[in-house]
């Protein structure tokens, strides 16, 4: 039997405190989510007593599933649709901003790189808000509603992909282009074949990181939401939480939960399809498409 | 190529920070209580700004007791984080051998899961009839009748740690996956203990990056309004986010909204900048 000091000193001793640590944590950050999800298919009313398994508050309840009711899904619809318009738009956006601020030396270029970083650090309120100003006080052409949240979405986003994109540039170096430029291609058509595919791995990664980032967006898409038609799930879960909701409001949430888990279980696997065979990304592994910063 | 995102930022991000200025310093229409703003700086009054200003401390200090609240929120929760987040980001990054990707996955998970899903989650458990009651009773062995959800400050700081964790665990992670291991074997070598090792190698070296994750889940955090309203939606526990939340659609208090917004900005704008700076850094240092 060894004593405790010599168990102390031991240099192999498994972490025992760390793994406990990181278990509870994992547990702790999970579980709540779990129970939430498995009451949407609860066969009750309840959202804290189990009364046994159904589908009837995703499509069996005629009035109050997500399915029949008209608020529910309507708020599950915009959702997706301002995640694709959004992405649609940031993910170009970013990646011609990344592009630009590397090749261009100056003032101009690094006060831009500044204002960018600045968008993404700032509490999103702030930006909420400042907009919300702009679209009541100014005489513009948009109202509140979805073009005024991809708009703010747009700015709130656009610093992923252009922070991906740079990181990823500094990590090619401009020897494959000087290479491709020596052999006789025109400054576009390096970047066009030679730098646009190699950085294809973190555009992928930045657009789905957007995508995955504009559903579960809260602010931004409340202050500048219009009638009732344009509130998407997650401004429905805060208006009703503190209601009296049923589990159909569970699954309306394990829906939005369910979406943006396929969308990034596919990402990986494109992702993965990508960077085969770059050594760069390789041992980077899931963290490289977490947008590890 | 960059001009279009660098007018996008002008138009859609320097412009309404100014609006909210001329919101701030602007008159307020007497009939419709509507703000109107005054764009030329020079004609700017400052009478609303003031009036926040003057009722945060004092004998009518409304403001004060929410941005103190916010003050001790936001430090107890991110030290909780950090509490939390730094060994388990140990521990992934550097011991947990072939369980990495695994591992890993689980800590993103929650990135993926909406905010309000999670505290809703939360909303669900900590209901009377809910399962921390029930957990807290032994199954009736016990009377346990807490009032989870009106004004408990402890709910609302445990939702705050709950909501940012994450996002302090993944640069963190980056960090110390990234730490060089001939140096701390190195240090080993030279004789120090696990302990010293740690403290004068390990630390000083992710200092940087320490910061910047205590960054990363401060400033959302000064922002934060939804997390008091879900989990206790009462004004006993309401935060500098809740006064602006409060204020934006009241009729005459636009600008006061306007005013606490300056206020957030102002306060997180040393933080922010110190954080660009950290980043710009690293970036010139790995190309």
């Amino acid at each position: 039997m060894r004593g405790p000091v010599a168990w102390w000193n031991d240099p192999w001793r498994p972490p025992r405190f760390l793994v406990g640590i990181t278990a509870g944590y994992l547990a702790w950050s999970l579980l709540p989510v779990a129970i939430a999800v498995l009451y949407s298919f609860n066969n009750g009313r309840s959202r804290t007593t189990w009364q046994g398994f159904s589908l009837r508050w995703y499509w069996g309840d005629s009035t109050l599933s997500v399915w029949h009711n008209d608020a529910l899904h309507t708020a599950l619809l915009q959702t997706l649709k301002l995640g694709v318009i959004t992405t649609l738009i940031t993910v170009p956006l970013g990646v011609l901003f990344a592009i630009g601020i590397d090749r261009w030396r100056g003032r101009l270029p690094e006060g831009a790189n500044f204002l960018m970083l600045l968008s993404f650090v700032l509490p999103e309120v702030l930006l909420a808000v400042a907009l919300l100003f702009v679209l009541t006080t100014v005489a513009l052409p948009i109202d509140l509603g979805t073009t005024a949240q991809v708009i703010g979405l747009i700015t709130f986003q656009v610093s992923y992909p252009a922070v991906l994109v740079r990181a990823r540039l500094a990590t090619i170096g401009p020897q494959y282009e000087e290479a491709a430029m020596d052999l006789g291609a025109s400054p576009l058509g390096a970047l066009r074949r030679i730098i646009l595919p190699m950085l294809m791995p973190a555009i992928f990664a930045s657009t789905v990181l957007v995508f995955a980032d504009v559903i579960d967006d809260f602010v931004l898409v409340r202050y500048l939401s219009g009638a009732a038609s344009t509130e998407p799930v997650s401004v429905k879960i805060y208006n009703t939480a503190r209601g009296a909701p049923t589990p159909a409001l569970n699954a309306l949430a394990s829906l939005l939960l369910f979406s943006a888990l396929t969308a990034v279980v596919i990402g990986f696997l494109v992702y993965r399809y990508l960077s085969r065979g770059d050594t760069t990304t390789k041992d980077r592994g899931i963290g490289a498409f977490a947008g590890e910063l | 190529m960059a001009a279009p995102g660098i007018v996008w930022l002008l138009l859609c991000f320097v412009f309404p920070l100014y609006v909210v200025l001329c919101i701030v310093f602007g008159q307020v229409d007497p009939l419709f209580r509507t703000p109107i703003p005054v764009w030329n700086p020079l004609q700017w009054n400052p009478s609303q700004f003031s009036y926040v200003l003057t009722h945060i401390v004092g004998a009518d200090g409304i403001f004060g007791p929410a941005l103190v609240r916010t003050a001790v929120f936001v430090f107890t929760a991110s030290s909780l984080c950090l509490l939390i987040a730094f060994p388990v980001a140990y521990y992934v990054a550097r011991l947990s051998g072939r369980r990495k990707g695994l591992l890993l996955a689980l800590l993103i998970a929650p990135f993926w899961i909406s905010y309000m899903m999670r505290m809703f989650a939360w909303v669900n458990l900590l209901q009377n009839d809910g399962i921390v009651n029930k957990v807290l009773s032994f199954g009736g062995l016990f009377t346990v009748n807490v009032d989870w959800l009106t004004g408990q400050p402890v709910v609302v700081i445990l939702g705050l740690v709950y909501g940012y964790v994450p996002y302090m665990i993944l640069p963190l992670y980056a960090g110390l996956d990234r730490l060089s291991q001939p140096m701390l074997e190195a240090s080993r070598d030279l004789g120090a203990d696990r302990f010293s090792s740690f403290w004068r190698v390990t630390l000083p070296l992710c200092r940087p990056t320490i910061l910047a994750a205590v960054l990363l889940t401060c400033l959302p955090m000064l922002g934060d309004y939804f997390t008091s309203d879900m989990l206790s939606a009462s004004p006993k526990t309401a935060m500098v986010g809740n006064l602006i939340n409060d204020s934006v659609h009241a009729p005459g208090r636009t600008g006061q909204a306007g005013a606490f917004v300056m206020l957030v900005f102002l306060v997180a704008l040393l933080p922010m900048l110190y954080y660009i700076r950290v980043t710009s850094r690293r970036d010139e240092v790995a190309s």
